[in-house]
């Protein structure tokens, strides 16, 4: 039974999971349509409340909403000026102020959501949370494998890049592996997070035996600004090691798919030759993303009781 | 929503519906068996033969669960009379419902595949079980959005009264007087082959009381 927040993929039981997706693949027909929406949630509203700025995630949140006739507000804040946890807290009560539905959370800082969720009277969906979460991100990768490959039971799905700070990374290990997948990641030691192992991964700082046999190889996005230097000497050497290309595709397995949480660096995480065409299926996750948070706020906007 | 729950029990195996979760005992009297239900929809594909102006144009949607096993067979009896096949869409009405506010958790969606546009076509709605009229009202709402029909007509299996929309049924297989408490259940068996098969295993149509129910009860 899901809960009246999607805090993280953490707290979602197997049965949660295959609930949302199911109601995603439902989803995916209202994108077909000519009228692309549906009554479901009108005079309800929805607050996007992005204190990071992210074009990919405001925009598929807010299509969503608007699919199923809700009214979407963007509340994009910056929280750089007042103290965070004033400007936190007097944010909320304003929101709570304005009767919304569910209120849909980006922050920097792990945890936000979390605390937002215990003050607001509406339900919270996490947005991506610091280096904490992202469950929404997660729930259309797997449903854009199970698309893919009709299931995730068995499979085995290598994730490469920065693990230790990337919340992509963190939900989809919880969810691949609470769903039966093998799951490995891959990177240079300074981003593999220690004990990683305990969620149940196996860890490689060789990309070729990470990508032996695997199904599924997702690159995770470098960030290059922030990273250089700190984590890897340079971004060619990055590239030149761990860099997904055709010819270190190979040693996968001949239908294995390559996904991305965008925005890609070009020649960087992912070969031009591998971001545009099969067995990419980065657009495919784009558009699952949709329908997958149709079917989040779905399940938990507007439900009553309050 | 009271006149959906039918239609939602229609897949699942025999046993598991006829197990009740409190301590009453549940009592259950089949009225219409496969035979009966399949005369029924022969005696209703020749109603809509006679009524309708524009064979060619004739569109079956159904509403699931129940109402795709029912669409199936009535559109192999259309064929076979008329020696065309009208298409037929699925159309779940879940997202167009008007409780679901007041109700905790959401309900299940259920797939919904249209061919091809409904503009200008005679759509016949095709449900099981017909009471309040709430997922009928659901269903034209729903049916619009895939575009502009010229005639929209109704086909139930059974009509148990309690209408609480003005919404008449144009094909009744058999009107079917409730009380409170009970409950009316479709049932049709997985067809070997499964799905793609396009095979309709067997048909049942029972009214199940259990004391103790109210109607509303009964319903959720």
């Amino acid at each position: 039974m899901i809960g009246r927040d999607i805090l993280g993929i953490e707290d979602l039981s197997r049965e949660d999971i295959d609930t949302i997706l199911e109601t995603a693949e439902r989803m995916q027909e209202i994108g077909t349509r000519e009228v692309k929406k549906v009554p479901t949630l009108r005079g309800r509203t929805l607050i996007n409340l992005f204190f990071e700025p992210s074009t990919r995630t405001q925009t598929s949140f807010e299509i969503a909403g608007k699919r199923l006739a809700a009214d979407v507000v963007n509340f994009s804040v910056s929280s750089s000026s007042v103290s965070k946890r004033e400007t936190l807290l007097d944010t909320a009560k304003t929101l709570d102020a304005m009767d919304p539905d569910v209120v849909v959370v980006r922050h920097k800082v792990a945890g936000v959501p979390h605390r937002l969720a215990e003050v607001l009277e509406a339900p919270v969906i996490n947005a991506g949370d610091g280096a904490h979460e992202h469950p929404s991100q997660a729930l259309l990768d797997m449903l854009t494998v199970r698309e893919q490959k009709g299931q995730i039971e068995g499979l085995t799905v290598t994730i490469i890049g920065d693990i230790a700070h990337s919340r992509v990374a963190r939900s989809n290990i919880y969810g691949f592996t609470k769903l039966g997948a093998e799951v490995r990641v891959a990177g240079p030691p300074t981003m593999l997070p220690a004990h990683v192992e305990s969620l149940g991964v196996k860890s490689f700082t060789n990309l070729r035996e990470a990508i032996e046999g695997a199904d599924v190889v997702m690159a995770l996005r470098i960030q290059m600004e922030r990273l250089e230097g700190a984590c890897f000497p340079s971004v060619r050497e990055y590239a030149s090691t761990f860099g997904l290309d055709r010819a270190k595709l190979r040693f996968a397995k001949e239908d294995a798919i390559v996904m991305h949480p965008g925005p890609v660096n070009r020649g960087v995480e992912l070969a031009h030759e591998l971001a545009d065409h099969r067995p990419s299926v980065i657009l495919d996750q784009v558009r699952n993303g949709v329908a997958l948070r149709m079917a989040l706020l779905y399940l938990v906007a507007g439900r009553g009781g309050h | 929503m009271p006149d959906s729950s039918p239609s939602l029990s229609a897949p699942r195996a025999r046993d598991t519906t006829t197990s009740a979760t409190n301590s009453v005992r549940a009592t259950e009297r089949v009225v219409l068996d496969d035979q009966a239900i399949r005369r029924t929809l022969m005696r209703m594909a020749h109603e809509i033969v006679e009524s309708a102006d524009g064979l060619d144009r004739l569109y079956l949607v159904a509403i699931p669960n129940g109402g795709v096993p029912l669409g199936r067979v009535l559109s192999d009896n259309l064929e076979s009379l008329t020696g065309h096949r009208p298409p037929m869409g699925i159309l779940d009405t879940t997202l167009y419902r008007d409780d679901l506010s007041s109700r905790g958790s959401r309900p299940q969606l259920r797939r919904t595949e249209m061919p091809s546009s409904v503009d200008d076509h005679v759509v016949v709605l095709v449900d099981d079980v017909v009471s309040t009229g709430r997922t009928l009202r659901a269903g034209m709402d729903a049916l619009m959005d895939f575009g502009r029909p010229s005639h929209v007509r109704v086909m139930a299996l059974v009509d148990r009264g309690h209408r609480e929309l003005p919404i008449k049924i144009d094909y009744v297989g058999k009107n079917l007087p409730t009380q409170p408490g009970e409950k009316v259940v479709f049932r049709a068996e997985e067809a070997g082959g499964g799905e793609a098969s396009g095979l309709v295993g067997e048909l049942e149509l029972a009214v199940r009381s259990e004391p103790g129910l109210t109607a509303e009860g009964a319903d959720s």
